[in-house]
């Protein structure tokens, strides 16, 4: 069991600036997101475009701001459970709450901020009828063990840059690597389709397009596809394995049925206090919430999570006195003993 | 002129007969979420930049619109549902050309 004060669902830039004012009022942090890095949709789809609206940034592309908030929080030694998602909640008799992953994980916390922007980011799956009979027998969505695949035949079917890298590196672990996509032209980092077009060449592995998976054949493990090329009748290619990569979408998913108030596929807060749900120690910030005036924007995010690390520490400690400290005046303690403050001025005589 | 009449046939295939802005530079995935014709959080997930297809739409009129670019190309290559007279809503502009335009959206994936 993962214990800490606020467990923080979803590590984008809301979820990651919370470990910040959560530090300083020596709170520790834990966050579940179900992508396996930090980031959000900053990180898994625009890290490479700027962002215009981030105070006192002119311009700094979504990736670097990920980083720079990772950066920022390191000295509050966060944790995180990434690759999971939040999947079910229970309020304990003391207040506190568990929240188990879709892998078993269990988080015990004080408090819990959704910070889960538009949902768990979840692959999304092509049209093919008998395609869920075979996930996992044949049919993965993400490669997560690559050895999986040793020695065997795969069909990759996509054409953006998880497709072609993923075509690249398997070429030297299956056995026979096909690719299919439903153009002839591949969106990728030039070095990468350049790469596929050398195994292409080299004969390491098969592309053939423009064409689509239209069907699976096997028991109850895949054995082969179907594919159509344009006009053309369908021909078999066997396979071991089919793997469809068409990027991810976010989906609210099973906080849905956490028994939150939710208006619009959103969390409805209390905005004029603290950004708490309509369940007492569950607040939900960022993108994933609404309330009159609501803005969706990663600025407001981060407003929102330092009004809920006040309220937070107030629930987790009633009886004590606290006022919050500007940073320049009383700097950043991490727990890792590291301490930033502002340099004393010197007080010296000139002779 | 400042506005334009567009016709949108939404997921449940309900037509909307409704009044776009010209000069408020707004797109047309936009102008959907303006008035709500799709539920949030299932149209504009990038927020408009091409990277979704969550905007994706049909267009019905023989309106000439603006050229796809690379971007909107490839993404449509990666979307589902996808027909000759897809676009992404978000890569279109609300401009006076368009008035009169008929679109349907394409279902969410």
């Amino acid at each position: 069991m993962i214990t800490t004060d606020i467990l923080i669902i979803g590590a984008g830039p809301t979820g990651l600036f919370t470990i910040f004012e959560a530090g300083l009022l020596k709170l520790k942090c834990h966050l579940i997101d179900a992508l396996p890095q930090p980031g959000g949709q900053c990180s898994e789809i625009y890290p490479k475009k700027p962002i215009y609206d981030i105070p006192a940034y002119p311009e700094i592309l979504a990736g670097d701001l990920t980083a720079k908030l990772l950066e920022q929080t390191k000295q509050f030694e966060p944790g995180f459970t990434l690759g999971e998602r939040a999947e079910t909640i229970d309020k304990q008799k003391d207040g506190s709450f568990i929240v188990t992953t879709n892998k078993g994980t269990k988080h015990h916390a004080k408090v819990v901020a959704i910070a889960g922007g538009l949902g768990s980011f979840e692959p999304r799956k092509p049209q093919i009828e008998n395609l869920a009979k075979f996930e996992d027998n044949g049919v993965e969505y993400i490669i997560k063990e690559p050895e999986l695949y040793r020695d065997k035949k795969v069909v990759i079917s996509g054409g953006g840059d998880s497709a072609l890298d993923w075509a690249i590196f398997l070429a030297d672990v299956a056995s026979e690597v096909t690719l299919i996509h439903r153009r002839n032209e591949f969106r990728g980092a030039l070095d990468s389709v350049e790469k596929a077009q050398e195994l292409k060449n080299l004969g390491k592995i098969n592309i053939i397009t423009p064409a689509e998976v239209k069907g699976l054949l096997g028991n109850e493990k895949v054995t082969g596809v179907i594919v159509e090329k344009k006009g053309e009748d369908g021909f078999i290619i066997d396979t071991d394995h089919f793997i469809p990569l068409f990027g991810l979408s976010p989906k609210l998913g099973p906080i849905a049925n956490w028994g939150l108030e939710i208006e619009k596929n959103a969390i409805k807060v209390n905005n004029a206090l603290d950004y708490q749900t309509n369940i007492p120690g569950i607040y939900a910030i960022g993108d994933v919430n609404t309330y009159p005036g609501k803005l969706k924007l990663i600025l407001c995010g981060f407003h929102e999570a330092t009004l809920m690390c006040q309220s937070a520490y107030k629930k987790i400690f009633p009886d004590k006195k606290y006022v919050m400290k500007y940073t320049t005046v009383g700097g950043v303690q991490g727990f890792d003993g590291t301490k930033k403050e502002a340099p004393k001025a010197v007080i010296k005589a000139i002779q | 002129m400042q506005d334009i009449n567009i016709k949108i046939t939404d997921r449940e295939g309900k037509t909307h007969d409704i009044v776009a802005p010209t000069d408020m530079s707004m797109n047309l995935m936009e102008v959907v979420r303006s008035y709500e014709l799709a539920e949030e959080g299932t149209i504009g997930i990038c927020g408009g930049m091409a990277m979704c297809a969550s905007c994706q739409c049909y267009i019905k009129s023989n309106h000439e619109l603006p050229e796809m670019t690379d971007d909107e190309d490839a993404m449509l290559a990666e979307a589902f549902y996808v027909e000759d007279n897809s676009r992404l809503g978000c890569q279109i502009q609300i401009t006076p050309a368009l008035n009169g335009l008929e679109v349907e959206l394409a279902p969410e994936s």
